[in-house]
């Protein structure tokens, strides 16, 4: 997926999706939803209320808002994923980068990653009423004691990777366009690598299910589901 | 954290009104109406979403919140913003000092059984209060528009490290906070019922919402 680019598509429980940054600097924002009813979605505050975290990383899950896992992150050399962070739009581009337009710069013209989740949101019959919090793999954003936003800015490198498992049927939806909060006056997001391959679900003694009480149950909530 | 007292008389409120724990409150606020919300008793979660009136598809947007004042916490002077980024309330008073709502998922009798155990599948949550206020509702809401939420009068607070915690509630009884209706919105609370959580010591407790007419301004002289 080159940088500024958008994808979607269904990844299916069992399979993992690797996402690889080939450049630094990578921000891949990403939304999920259960394929088969696509009311049920990634929930950012039961994610982080459930795990006591504010960010995302290996041995954590993402939380749909039924109490079901959708993926957890099984490996990632990447200690800080956001989730506070939000979606780069159209006017932010423009005034932190200018215009790029399709007619002088055809496929290098700037996207953003709003306008990239509503394009793929249409083509699964959903729109801005599903547009929830979504995450922000390969970014940091830090608060301090009072509450203040900050973007670490440097914090990926080139061969930085997620791999997320899909515990359920998952209709996932990709932008690598800048993160919102990334003050660099240079629109540069690196190409990133998409992989699959079939993983199986998490095991009795995987991490992400035994790193703490609620995941387990999380976890059984699942399973249920698919009963 | 900033405390500002509000000059607004309670007798001169167009509604005054008690809500109590575990139910669903909807109400229609014109542009410039001042609203209300009095902690009666301490510590109550206010779960609380905003949508735009004339196009409910424009709602609360806890993103769009956050970033416009690059802050976590919400308290006098935030502007309230939906998902098409426009201002829908500002908050102009608050004795409490700060409100969340990076942890305003609701209470939900799903999330109950992974936070709690999977026996809290029967109890009351604020998903319920949700689920009955929009299927009441003429609208047609369905559940995809029930959003992240703001919790008015917890205290959800975020260490630089990235912790996430609920902690002891910093309201107390009395406390209020009060905005301002920038566009006609349709006001959905959810007064929580959740019996799990330390942040209002295990005890759901009533609310007070008062809402007064946009002041009249009667222009000066030249």
């Amino acid at each position: 997926m080159p940088g500024g680019c958008h994808w979607s598509g269904l990844l299916r429980r069992g399979n993992t999706l690797r996402v690889t940054a080939r450049g630094a600097n990578a921000n891949v924002s990403a939304l999920f939803y259960n394929f088969e009813d696509r009311g049920e979605r990634y929930n950012m505050p039961d994610t982080l209320k459930i795990q006591s975290t504010a960010f995302i990383r290996k041995g954590l899950v993402c939380y749909s808002d039924m109490g079901r896992v959708l993926c957890s992150v099984a490996d990632s050399n990447c200690a800080w994923h956001d989730t506070i962070g939000g979606l780069i739009d159209g006017p932010t581009v423009e005034r932190r980068y200018g215009v790029r337009r399709f007619q002088e710069h055809r496929n290098d013209m700037f996207r953003n990653a709003h306008d990239g989740f509503l394009t793929e949101l249409g083509k699964w019959g959903l729109g801005r009423r599903d547009l929830v919090p979504n995450v922000n793999f390969f970014s940091k954003v830090q608060v301090d004691d009072d509450g203040a936003m900050s973007f670490a800015p440097a914090h990926s490198k080139d061969g930085d990777f997620v791999d997320l498992r899909f515990e359920m049927n998952v209709l996932v939806v990709l932008a690598s366009a800048p993160h919102r909060l990334d003050l660099s006056p240079t629109y540069a997001p690196p190409t990133v690598e998409l992989q699959c391959w079939r993983s199986g679900t998490a095991g009795k003694d995987d991490p992400c299910r035994q790193a703490m009480p609620e995941n387990r149950r999380g976890f059984m909530n699942t399973e249920r589901y698919y009963l | 954290m900033r405390i500002v007292e509000s000059s607004l008389d309670p007798a001169d409120a167009l509604i005054d009104t008690v809500h109590p724990p575990g139910t669903p409150w909807v109400q229609l606020l014109k542009a410039g109406q001042m609203f209300r919300i009095v902690d009666l008793e301490g510590n109550q979660a206010v779960d609380t979403l905003f949508y735009n009136a004339a196009d409910l598809s424009e709602r609360y947007s806890l993103l769009h919140t956050i970033l416009a004042q690059s802050n976590l916490y919400l308290g006098v002077g935030t502007a309230i913003m939906s998902s098409e980024n426009r201002p829908m309330m500002t908050i102009t008073a608050d004795t409490c000092g700060r409100h969340d709502t990076v942890g305003g998922g609701c209470c939900s009798s799903e999330s109950n059984t992974v936070r709690h155990g999977l026996d809290k599948r029967f109890m009351h949550s604020c998903r319920d209060n949700f689920m009955l206020a929009i299927g009441e509702h003429p609208a047609g809401f369905q559940k995809r528009d029930v959003v992240s939420n703001i919790n008015f009068f917890m205290n959800v607070p975020m260490t630089s490290a990235g912790r996430l915690t609920y902690e002891d509630g910093i309201s107390g009884p009395g406390k209020y906070v009060e905005m301002r209706a920038e566009m006609d919105v349709l006001v959905v609370i959810s007064n929580c019922p959740q019996l799990n959580n330390p942040a209002n010591g295990y005890n759901p407790t009533p609310v007070r919402y008062l809402v007064w007419d946009a002041p009249v301004t009667v222009a000066s002289p030249t």
